[in-house]
């Protein structure tokens, strides 16, 4: 069965887009038919973080206004069979595409894939609206900052309103450097403020501005920190138990210390 | 306290972080504007008025939140200045 999974925040910045391409990227590496649609109409990136953006020929406004058919606009990966993406339109602005037509584009592309993703723009208008209006399950990506988990917390809000009662977190760009100092929230700290569950945590990682340089998904490189935490994430959406990163286990003497008491 | 914070256990700037974070989410969660607090306030001064005295400057309401699981709740805190009988003629 199908799942379509809206990927959102509020604020912009926190990381949507780079957690699409590699949430994508991940559930493609797994096996599973992924199409990731990039609803940020005006503002498109989706195309670049995956090093797409030279074979866009048709997008996402040209599929709803029937200039042409959904498989003409899909995109395939430069790696993954099975991973398509649906550009969004760059000169359109977010009105191009209606709840109504995203529900009935994400019905015709269930029956060709596992999971349909949505890349969903910053904000709480209009194209957020569009956006999550297909969407059966919602992640939510913020960081440990005190307006991104505000803002992610007026989405939890929303999200319920239409009907998406369980959102999971993922706590992105995370410094276990200054959580272990006390300067930055841990993802239990986030946790127990948004009160919704836990999907993954990813920590701070240069990879991620390398990977994003080259056009190639940080899940793809098996040094990558962060890349870890999203294959990790990618295997928790598809059904697998798989333990959170213990984010303190880089101990310092102290916590050795308390860890020989305690055993 | 020099040797707590050496052993780390000192609490860094994240509980300002979370404390002030609670405070905004309270309201937001509320959706309750201070303009309407204010209206609330005003409302609630004259309902009581006709029944008692009450110290309309030291009348304090906001939004707080129950301690064990954190549902908003209205506080109240509204000074008698005087308990008058209330007419019923």
């Amino acid at each position: 069965m199908s799942e379509v999974i809206v990927i959102t925040s509020g604020k912009g910045g926190v990381g949507k887009t780079t957690s699409s391409a590699n949430l994508g990227t991940g559930l493609a590496m797994l096996g599973h038919k992924v199409v990731l649609i990039d609803a940020d109409i005006g503002l498109r990136n989706l195309d670049v973080v995956l090093g797409l953006e030279n074979r866009i020929v048709y997008d996402i406004v040209d599929v709803v206004d029937g200039n042409c058919r959904v498989k003409q606009a899909l995109i395939k990966d430069k790696k993954y069979e099975s991973l398509f993406l649906l550009p969004a339109a760059q000169t359109k602005d977010k009105d191009s595409v209606s709840p109504q037509q995203m529900i009935d584009l994400c019905e015709t592309l269930k029956e060709d894939f596992d999971y349909i993703l949505i890349d969903c723009p910053a904000g709480i208008e209009q194209g957020f609206k569009n956006a999550i209006a297909a969407a059966s399950k919602a992640i939510v990506i913020t960081t440990p900052e005190i307006s991104a988990v505000r803002d992610a917390d007026r989405v939890i809000g929303l999200l319920h309103s239409i009907g998406i009662k369980n959102p999971l977190l993922v706590l992105n760009r995370v410094r276990i450097d200054m959580v272990k100092k006390g300067d930055m929230m841990s993802l239990d700290d986030v946790a127990e403020i948004l009160a919704i569950d836990i999907l993954g945590v990813v920590p701070e990682d240069e990879s991620i501005v390398i990977s994003t340089n080259k056009g190639e998904p940080a899940v793809l490189d098996n040094k990558s920190e962060a890349g870890q935490a999203f294959r990790n994430i990618s295997k928790r959406i598809a059904g697998e138990k798989v333990e959170l990163i213990d984010l303190n286990n880089t101990s310092n003497f102290f916590s050795t210390f308390k860890n020989l008491f305690k055993n | 306290m020099d040797i707590l914070n050496f052993l780390g256990r000192q609490h860094g700037t994240k509980d300002t972080a979370k404390d002030r974070l609670k405070f905004v989410l309270i309201h937001d969660r509320a959706n309750c504007s201070t303009d309407l607090l204010e209206m609330l306030k005003n409302d609630i001064f004259k309902v009581i008025s006709n029944y008692m005295e009450i110290d309309e400057e030291e009348l304090d309401m906001q939004i707080a939140t129950t301690d064990n699981d954190g549902t908003p709740v209205l506080y109240a805190n509204i000074p008698i200045k005087n308990i008058k009988k209330k007419n019923n003629a």
